[in-house]
Order: structure tokens, then C-alpha cells, then sequence
């Protein structure tokens, strides 16, 4: 079980440093020349002073060789440090983690939301012996998946702030504030949540053990709740890296529609801004979500099922 | 493929989330039961067997909904190259005295604060979402799946580098990376699309070489080597076509997301600059009157609901339905 830990944690690090270098190669390497890109952002004319260029050139260290800079960037970030927003002057991480917490509320919302909604349709829909309303309820999440999330909060914003003025349009004020959002966040999560559900839910309705369960005569909600949806979720776990990054990503353009602060307003301004340092701190931190969530999933699979740790040894062993 | 668990969700993600836990299993044309191969099982012991046309024709009429997604993706099609078919109005050209129009039979979908026709100018946008969309999956389609095959036919260390790359792309969220290459590249349709397409490379790699990986095994394969084959006789006779099958489909699945995708990068304004009428911008732009014509972002909404739908309904009946069904 440590080794197993530890080939996780490495496994973590390692890919965290690649989002890194990958990033890094995007943002730094690949626009030919940031800094005039840089300072014609930044200045309301444009023309740019050349010897202003070489001096803005001489503080971001672009005239150093690549590998140099790259170095130097890594050891920086690795001890949190992703340098300043060339449009606010603010340094990059402060920046995100103050913006963060607005964001967690938002998607933590939108989590609660789609796991409640989308398992509760996942079940209904396995559970139900009328094959009407299992095709109905099944027929959801393809919609849910299919329909722009941004275009689903301006119709929520259309219908519930304007004709019925029920929950206010935009802004960050108190729950009432949250709930168009983070519904608005997990129609498309919480449809990938009922997908995978509902398929592995069937699944486990065809195993032996069911079988054994209704012939001795358990009652259908037992059978459904304790026996399959017990070994149904353990599969639906895996996604969780991937609602994670889903939320994450999808934050951005919810925060844009209904004007909220956060993690994705500030990534669409820095965009807008192509304020590269602070770019690269939001995609490092995204993979930073996703591969924890991740490593969360895998050190609490074992707990939950441990077959894994040993099928994983026993194929480190054939290997 | 030591994350297992791990990796095989994030393989689902790849595939556009219809059947995210295990799409390898699932991924329809497997070249051993290919239509006419496979004799022996129950459904297909139908003395008369119906073939061809007239079995495709049964299969579409007991499918209604996957008869409307193919004729919206025929509109769709249609309209991005003859536009002229679809409306004779200016997109562009706007009668102030006609602004915020609701829906009638003049103007189907209104008209906007210019007083310019809304239909016209989503039959008009789809010619540029239509492109950045092509775009974008071709570009995903040629780098994933070229990374895939290398890695997959190649093996040892080559593969080992390739894939390790996937999931490093795999790790940083899709609109992420998107959205550093739109802040490297800069705005516009097609740069937008080519950050969209790179963003889903990992998905194809992934599934080209699980594919390849598979057929490689394959009896016909080892023959064909046996009979002293060159290596690039047996990859493009044999290995590739049999492979293609899933990536295919694959790609069906990612027309839907990248509508998507590219639709809320251009809403978010990195598209196409303003007077265009790219659909995600459409709908940014209706963003301002919400309050007092719902149609201008409704309706739009509406057009890129119903493609990326009926694109996804397409891609579920190649993986698989078409096969099984017989």
C-alpha cells in the first residue's frame, strides 16, 4: 500500500511538471515574442518604443537562452511563484487564490447539484420498469451534453431574472445569486454524471449477485440501492478528475455570463489581456485541480475496493 | 497503463462523453464482426437477410430520430455552402426602422438591434462555424491520430514518450489549453479552431493507438508479415484500414464537442471580429438585449443545440448500433 502511495505521488509530480512544460512551450516559447505582444497590450498606443521593448525584454529574462529561462521559471513556480499579471502588476498566484474562493463556492454548488440530479435520474431511470419514462429519463443526458452551457444560462437569466425576476441576473450577492449559476454549471456535469451512472448501474443489474439477491427475495429497492448502486458507484468514482477539470473549465464561461467573480472571469480577462504569466497560472492550476482530484480518487479507491492495489501489484510483478 | 482507473475515464472524456467508462470495449467496427463476417448469431440468422439499401432504408425508418439529425446535418451542410438557398437577405445589411423584430413570417428568427435579419445571419454563420469546425477536428484527427499510429506501431520507447505526452495533454482541461493556445496564436476563426482541434489531439492518439495496438495482434496482420510484407504494405493495407474504424467515429463524436468548443471561444469574443456572424458571437452579441428580445440569443442557441445533437445521435449510431443491429 506505501508503494503504492508513493508511485502516485510520483506519477502526480511528474505529470504537474509536464502541464508545466507544456504550458510553458505554448505561452512562452510559441508567440515568437511575448514582450511586443506583451507591452502592445498593456499600451493604449500602437507603437511601442524599441528600447522600451529591450528593457521589458531584460526584466522578463527573454533575452536569456530558452533552456535558461525555462529553469528559471520552473524553480520559480515550484516554490508557487508564476510571477506578476503584466496588466494588473499583481503577482499571479495571489491573484488566483483570491479569486478562488468565489469559484469553489460556484462549483461546489454545481457538484452537489449534478451528483444529486444526475444520480437521482441515473437511478430512476434503471430503476423504472415503464419503458416510456426509462427512455425519457435516459434521453436527458445526451441533451444535457449537447446544448451550450453559456447559451443555457442566458436562457435561465431570460427566464428567471427577467420575465420572472426570481433570482437576480448577475453579481456575486449571497445564495440566491448562486443558484442560476451553479444550475446553469451542472446541466452538462450533471449529465455525464447520469451517463456514466445509469450505464454502470446496468452493469451491475445483470451480475450473478443480483440474481442471487432476488431469489432470495430481497424487495427491488433493496436489490437496486444496496446491492447494484453500492458496486455501481465505485466505477462512477473514476470521473471525478474529470468533473473536476469540467467545472473548473466550465467555470469560465459561467462566470462570464452571469458576471460573477471568480477563477473564470479572471482566466477570460487574462486572455482578453494575453497576459501571459497570468495564462500560464491558470492552466497549471487546472491540471493542478485535475491531478488531484485524481490522486484523491486513487488513494481512496483502494479503501473502497482493494482489489485494485492487488491487481496493480500483480501486474508490476508480470511486468 | 499504470492509472488505469484514472485513464480510462479520461479516455470517455476523449470520446465526447456518450460512453465514457470503457469506450475501447464499446467502439463499434470491430473488423471480426464486420457486416458479413459474422454469421452465426442469433439476430442475424434471418434466412432472407436484408442487405444493402434496403437495410439501411429499415434501419433509418425504425430510427426516427436519427432520420431529423441527418437532415439537420444536411441543412446545416447545405447552408454553409448555399446560404442562397436558405434566405435571400443581406446578412450584414441592416433597416434601422425594422430593429428588434420578433419572430414572423418576414424575419423567422427577428431581427437584431440594426434591424438586420437573425435567420439570415445564422444561415450565414454557419458557413464560419461549419469551417472552424472542420478545421478543428481535422487538425485533432491528423495530430492524434498520427501520434496514435507511431505509438502504436512503433512500440518501445517512441510509444512510451508519445503516450506519456497524451496525458500530460490529457491533465490540463480542454478550454485551458485552448485557451493558452488562443493567447499564443491570437483571435480569429481559424486560430480558434486550430486551439480547439489541438486541445482534443490526446482523445485520438489515445484511441488510434489502442486500435492499432489491437489490429497489430491480428492473425492477418502476422500473416501478411510472414509472407515478407514491408512494413509500410503492412500498415497501409492493413493495419490502418482496420484500425480507422473507432478513430472514425471518434471523430463524428468530436464534431459535436468542438462545436461546441468553438462556439463558446467565439463567445467569449476570441472568434471572429464583430460584424460576422460566427454563432457563438451571435449569441454574445444578443447577450445585450436579453431584457428585450429573447430571440436574438434563444434562437441561435436553439440552431447550435440541434447540430451538436444531431452530430452526437450520428456518432452513436455508428459506434455500435448499426453493427449490433441486424
Amino acid at each position: 500500500m506505501r508503494g503504492y502511495v508513493i508511485k502516485r505521488l510520483a506519477q502526480a509530480l511528474g505529470v504537474l511538471w509536464a502541464a508545466y512544460t507544456v504550458s510553458f512551450l505554448v505561452l512562452d516559447y510559441l508567440p515568437g515574442d511575448p514582450v511586443s505582444a506583451m507591452a502592445g497590450a498593456g499600451a493604449d498606443s500602437g507603437q511601442v518604443d524599441p528600447a522600451q521593448i529591450a528593457e521589458l525584454r531584460h526584466q522578463y529574462g527573454f533575452d536569456k537562452p530558452v533552456l535558461v529561462q525555462y529553469a528559471e521559471h520552473l524553480g520559480k513556480a515550484v516554490r508557487g511563484d508564476f510571477g506578476d499579471s503584466v496588466s494588473t502588476g499583481r503577482p499571479v498566484t495571489s491573484t488566483l487564490t483570491e479569486a478562488l474562493p468565489q469559484t469553489l463556492q460556484l462549483t461546489g454548488a454545481a457538484l452537489l447539484l449534478a451528483v444529486v440530479l444526475g444520480g437521482g435520474l441515473a437511478v430512476s431511470a434503471t430503476y423504472t420498469t415503464r419503458r416510456w419514462l426509462r427512455q425519457l429519463l435516459l434521453s436527458l443526458p445526451p441533451l444535457g451534453v449537447s446544448v451550450p452551457t453559456f447559451w443555457v444560462g442566458l436562457v435561465l437569466v431570460e427566464l428567471f431574472s427577467f420575465r420572472a425576476r426570481w433570482f437576480p441576473a448577475f453579481g456575486n450577492d449571497g445564495l440566491r445569486g448562486l443558484v442560476l449559476p451553479a444550475v446553469t454549471l451542472a446541466i452538462p456535469t450533471g449529465a455525464l454524471v447520469a451517463q456514466v451512472l445509469a450505464k454502470s448501474l446496468l452493469t451491475a443489474l445483470d451480475q450473478a449477485y443480483v440474481e442471487t439477491a432476488r431469489a432470495k427475495g430481497a424487495d427491488r429497492v433493496r436489490i437496486h440501492l444496496r446491492h447494484a448502486l453500492r458496486n455501481a458507484a465505485l466505477p462512477a468514482l473514476t470521473i471525478v478528475g474529470l468533473l473536476a477539470g469540467q467545472l473548473i473549465a466550465g467555470s469560465v464561461v459561467v462566470e462570464t455570463v452571469f458576471s460573477r467573480d471568480g477563477l473564470g472571469r479572471v482566466t477570460a480577462a487574462a486572455v482578453t489581456a494575453q497576459d501571459i504569466p497570468l495564462v500560464q497560472g491558470v492552466v497549471v492550476f487546472g491540471a493542478l485541480i485535475f491531478v488531484v482530484a485524481n490522486l484523491l480518487v486513487d488513494l481512496v479507491y483502494p479503501l473502497l475496493d482493494p482489489r485494485i492495489v492487488v491487481a496493480s501489484a500483480r501486474k508490476a510483478r508480470a511486468v | 497503463m499504470s492509472q488505469t482507473v484514472v485513464d480510462d475515464a479520461a479516455d470517455g472524456a476523449g470520446l465526447g462523453l456518450v460512453r465514457p467508462v470503457d469506450p475501447k470495449g464499446d467502439l463499434g467496427a470491430d473488423p471480426g464482426t464486420e457486416p458479413g463476417t459474422e454469421s452465426g448469431v442469433a439476430p442475424g440468422m434471418d434466412p432472407a437477410r436484408r442487405s444493402g439499401p434496403r437495410r439501411g432504408v429499415r434501419f433509418l425508418l425504425l430510427r426516427p430520430g436519427l432520420l431529423v439529425s441527418g437532415l439537420v446535418v444536411v441543412l446545416v451542410v447545405l447552408a454553409s455552402f448555399w446560404p442562397g438557398l436558405f434566405t435571400s437577405q443581406d446578412p450584414l445589411r441592416g433597416v434601422p426602422s425594422q430593429n428588434f423584430r420578433g419572430p414572423s413570417c418576414a424575419h423567422w428568427f427577428g431581427t437584431d438591434e440594426l434591424g438586420r435579419d437573425v435567420f439570415s445571419r445564422v444561415v450565414h454563420g454557419a458557413q464560419l462555424s461549419l469551417k472552424a469546425t472542420l478545421i478543428a477536428v481535422g487538425v485533432a484527427f491528423l495530430i492524434g491520430g498520427l501520434l496514435g499510429l507511431v505509438a502504436g506501431f512503433v512500440g518501445g520507447w517512441v510509444e512510451d514518450v508519445v503516450m506519456r505526452f497524451v496525458d500530460v495533454l490529457l491533465s490540463i482541461p480542454a478550454l485551458f489549453l485552448s485557451l493558452a493556445l488562443v493567447t499564443a496564436l491570437g483571435y480569429g476563426t481559424v486560430k480558434v479552431a486550430v486551439a480547439v482541434g489541438i486541445a482534443s489531439v490526446a482523445g485520438f492518439a489515445r484511441v488510434m493507438r489502442a486500435e492499432v495496438l489491437r489490429v497489430r495482434q491480428a492473425v492477418f496482420v502476422e500473416a501478411s508479415r510472414s509472407c515478407g510484407a514491408r512494413w509500410y504494405s503492412v500498415l497501409g493495407r492493413h493495419v490502418l484500414p482496420n484500425a480507422m474504424g473507432p478513430v472514425i467515429v471518434l471523430a463524428t463524436l468530436e464534431f459535436g464537442t468542438a462545436v461546441l468548443a468553438v462556439s463558446s471561444l467565439s463567445f467569449l469574443g476570441y472568434g471572429a471580429p464583430p460584424p460576422a456572424p460566427e454563432w457563438g458571437t451571435l449569441i454574445s452579441d444578443g447577450r445585450n438585449y436579453l431584457g428585450n428580445a429573447w430571440w436574438l440569443t434563444t434562437l441561435p442557441g436553439l440552431v447550435i443545440a440541434a447540430t451538436v445533437l444531431a452530430t452526437n445521435r450520428i456518432a452513436r449510431a455508428l459506434d455500435g448500433e448499426w453493427s449490433r443491429q441486424r
